[in-house]
């Protein structure tokens, strides 16, 4: 199964993405830098956290013009799965392929800490393993991680169960709590938190088979796992 | 031809919070002597030099090119745009 890691200027958790994609779950990954396009035989796309440009004019804007990404919303469309991690999950969002905005952390902090998420949507590619309402500690580590919608838009993304991750409590003034969502097909999955951060018990200090699960859930779909 | 300095002001739509904006009213200005300060917005200003043939086309060429890119995020900010002889 090959799963390709987009690098843009500024990413810097591609290497670890990378790691756990091919070390710990022994997948096929590879980096794709995102001036190049890429190939037709990929089963998933991850876009990893950084901070691509820079986070200059606001965070994910400027990557979301990158060539590559023109291959990242044709493959959305073909129902690929598709996870954006933190800045990856802010390009997605520029692009267009989720939505909502994220902005600034309500302190105006970055926030670098454990949190706890809870699945609300265990139906994506990258859920698909879970129970509705299990519970994933998991670090978080941004500036502009707090998302926003307006009230007709959660409305749209309730009825159509578009919100995949909710924080257990407030940690930064997102809507409704909301910490990850996907686009109305579920392929694309955009979210703050980093899974790549806590898959191995050595850097997890509370539990590392949660985040696991986005991992195997993603074999699980591409029909690797039965 | 002429040369035209454009300035974009990007900021927060009504509704949406700039904490930022509060800090500084709430811990800083009001924290002063004065108290007549009862708002305070934050924003973000981008300066274009441009080479149009009239203000108007400066201005419009401008947001083209802000609604095209997504200078601004409609969903939460809005822009304003004003146009100077360079």
């Amino acid at each position: 199964m090959k799963v390709g890691v987009v690098v843009f200027p500024g990413s810097n958790c591609d290497r670890d993405m990378y790691h756990v994609l091919s070390d710990v779950f022994d997948l096929d990954a590879q980096y794709y830098w995102h001036e190049k396009g890429l190939p037709k035989n990929i089963d998933a796309v991850v876009l990893p956290g950084g901070f691509s440009y820079g986070d200059r004019l606001r965070a994910g804007v400027i990557a979301a013009h990158s060539p590559i990404i023109k291959d990242v919303q044709k493959m959305a469309k073909q129902g690929i799965p598709i996870l954006g991690v933190c800045n990856g999950f802010q390009i997605l969002v520029e692009a267009g392929l989720l939505p909502g905005v994220l902005l600034k952390n309500e302190s105006l902090n970055f926030m670098c800490e454990w949190t706890n998420l809870i699945v609300e949507n265990n139906t994506t590619p990258f859920t698909n393993q879970f129970k509705l309402h299990d519970k994933i500690p998991i670090p978080i580590a941004n500036g502009e991680g707090r998302y926003y919608v307006d009230d007709d838009t959660l409305k749209e993304l309730k009825k159509k169960n578009q919100i995949v991750f909710r924080y257990s409590e407030v940690v930064n003034g997102s809507t409704d709590r909301i910490a990850g969502v996907c686009n109305e097909d579920g392929n694309v999955v955009g979210m703050m938190p980093h899974p790549e951060r806590a898959v191995e018990s050595e850097i997890n200090p509370i539990d590392n088979k949660p985040s696991s699960l986005i991992f195997e859930s993603l074999l699980t779909k591409t029909g690797v796992h039965n | 031809m002429a040369i035209y300095d454009v300035h974009v002001t990007i900021e927060n739509k009504p509704g949406i919070s700039d904490p930022e904006g509060d800090t500084i009213l709430n811990d800083l200005v009001l924290k002063g002597t004065q108290k007549t300060v009862s708002k305070i917005k934050t924003a973000k200003m981008l300066k274009f030099t441009i080479k149009e043939k009239d203000k108007k086309t400066a201005q419009s060429k401008v947001q083209e090119i802000c609604d095209e890119l997504r200078i601004y995020n409609p969903m939460v900010s809005k822009v304003t745009i004003d146009v100077f002889d360079s």
